[in-house]
């Protein structure tokens, strides 16, 4: 279980992480930097299991995989959306960050405490009692995610040839 | 069975027929990387392949240092130098520090009608311009790609873009895609690839074409496409490597999304802060008291830009509350924007002329804004702290806007002076 942080529309690559620190490459670092321009508190208090929420195209912008991989070491659960950006989407999905799409973001607020029953494909908001489904991925990911993410994906592909 | 031009591509890409929805692995003609991004493509390679690996064709690999340049930390130049060693170790073609933006470079010396084209940078979107298929990956994607010399993809469906009637003075192919990103919005486009037609678009030179391609992405598009053309063939003669293969084209009755826009009588188009999508007429934001314009990035940055924004200049001086950064796009153009006396009527004019490269354009190296400043800039994204400080504002503009601009210190619609 974990806190939602809740977000609003189009949030950018380069409000999840700025310009300035892609010159850094490890993860950790980029974490302590994670939506500081928008939110500068996220950083500091976020916990693990917490969810980014958030409203249509979340990660539009730039293709910088610093930006999934900042979320995915600030030790988050999951991303929460409507929709996402195409290019940020295909980026998480390779790197092991949980993006789940879900169109009732709207019904969860700031603070709410979730859960995730990924076998159900259901979303639980224990602070209001309600539950909202998960859209399910296409069997293509499902394939790519069961490997283990792209890289190990990869090694699978070569063993078959 | 009748298919786009997008269909096509993936269909000679894949070795099969294939329709828009399906997912294909396809062959990759073309691989762009470059100083942000490899490092981490890098990294994937190696875990994929192992410590001795070798990318899957060295004469399709293409490196360009262009976002922090020259180096301006020790960071930057660290990234810099490990990069130089693989290309050196790997034997692919490095532009280094010495070509410009990678995009630039891509379309001067790489690109044909027809290709599959992947780039670790998300405005890869602009090759489209010359009739190929150029989308922008993530870099595990691309480790991938440098290892297998494939990769996945969703076939998209297509939005075609009729752009009709006649432009105004001053008004361009930047002005028509910030008006086309105002309309179908930030995610407006999201999977799908932007094929510009119309009239309009027909007559638009190759550098208003890429212009269009590159701000693609800025609605969610997978790709900007304009369909081969004399033009397109124009161009490749012109960079030197005359093109004679077979032209792709979408079949007539093939199915597309369609969206019209008229722009007769369109005012020059501004995107406002915070958004790409939140495009208004120049009328609306005139008079905007500005502290930075930079004319320049893979959006604005070539020789034509540089001339709209210099015939504006010319015998002019920058307002004393501006500074004007201007930045040609590549190497090629900075020659001839240097030889045809370009550079001079920047300089003459107070502006600060940089060696080509990104620039401003992303907030990682030099050309920052402070809190409270405004930026009026030719390049392709307006987001919280994309120019430096959060508490900075952003307007999007094509060159002439920018011109006029840098002269009257606040934001101008050029057609009231010249």
């Amino acid at each position: 279980m974990g806190r939602a942080w809740k977000f609003g529309d189009d949030i950018d690559t380069d409000v999840i992480i700025q310009g300035k620190y892609l010159v850094i490459n490890e993860p950790e670092e980029l974490a302590k930097h994670v939506f500081e321009n928008l939110r500068p508190e996220f950083a500091k208090e976020v916990k693990k299991g917490d969810f980014v929420v958030a409203g249509e195209n979340f990660g539009c912008g730039s293709s910088r995989e610093h930006a999934p991989l900042a979320l995915k070491a600030t030790g988050i659960e999951a991303v929460i959306a409507k929709s996402y950006a195409r290019i940020f989407f295909r980026n998480a999905i390779n790197i092991g960050l949980r993006v789940l799409e879900c169109k009732e973001t709207d019904k969860i607020e700031d603070g709410d405490e979730l859960e995730v029953d990924y076998e159900k494909g259901v979303i639980y908001n224990k602070t209001k009692g309600e539950e909202y489904p998960i859209n399910p991925l296409p069997d293509f990911l499902k394939e790519i995610l069961e490997k283990g993410g792209l890289v190990e994906f990869a090694k699978s592909l070569r063993e078959r040839a | 069975m009748a298919q786009t031009l997008v269909e096509k591509i993936f269909s000679k890409a894949s070795g099969k027929e294939v329709k828009a929805g399906e997912f294909v692995m396809a062959n990759i003609d073309l691989a762009m990387i470059h100083d942000i991004t490899a490092p981490l493509a890098i990294k994937a390679f190696r875990e994929i392949l192992g410590s001795d690996a070798k990318v899957w064709d060295k004469s399709k690999v293409i490196m360009a240092f262009d976002h922090q340049v020259p180096a301006d930390s020790v960071h930057a130049a660290e990234n810099h130098k490990m990069l130089r060693k693989f290309a050196e170790e790997q034997g692919i073609l490095n532009y280094d520090v010495k070509g410009g933006i990678a995009h630039q470079i891509m379309v001067e010396n790489h690109v044909e009608p027809g290709m599959l084209i992947v780039g670790a940078d998300s405005h890869t979107c602009m090759y489209g311009a010359l009739g190929a298929f150029a989308t922008g990956i993530g870099s595990t994607d691309m480790g991938f790609v440098l290892a297998m010399g494939k990769l996945w993809f969703k076939v998209p469906e297509s939005i075609r873009f009729n752009v009709h009637g006649k432009l105004e003075k001053h008004v361009y192919g930047k002005d028509i895609v910030l008006k086309l990103i105002g309309m179908v919005g930030a995610d407006g486009a999201n999977y799908k690839a932007c094929i510009y037609s119309g009239e309009v678009v027909e007559k638009l030179g190759m550098s208003d074409r890429l212009t269009m391609c590159n701000m693609a992405i800025e609605m969610g598009g997978k790709a900007g496409i304009v369909e081969p053309d004399k033009t397109t063939l124009e161009y490749l003669k012109a960079m030197g490597r005359p093109y004679e293969g077979e032209l792709l084209k979408s079949d007539e009755d093939a199915e597309f999304q369609e969206v019209e826009l008229d722009v007769t009588g369109m005012e020059p188009q501004v995107a406002a802060p915070h958004r790409v999508d939140n495009v208004v007429g120049i009328s609306e934001v005139e008079g905007t008291r500005v502290d930075q314009v930079f004319i320049g990035s893979c959006t604005n940055g070539r020789y034509e830009d540089l001339k709209i924004a210099a015939e504006i200049l010319k015998g002019e001086k920058v307002a004393s509350n501006v500074r004007l950064i201007v930045i040609p796009a590549s190497h090629r153009e900075y020659r001839r924007a240097l030889k045809e006396g370009l550079i001079e009527i920047f300089v003459d004019a107070g502006a600060l002329v940089e060696a080509p490269c990104c620039g401003p354009c992303m907030g990682g190296s030099f050309g920052l804004i402070a809190s409270g400043e405004v930026s009026v800039s030719t390049s392709n994204r307006n987001f919280i702290g994309r120019q430096g400080s959060p508490e900075g504002k952003i307007y999007l503009v094509n060159p002439a806007v920018a011109a006029a601009t840098a002269i009257y210190g606040e934001i101008t619609d050029p057609r009231k002076i010249k």
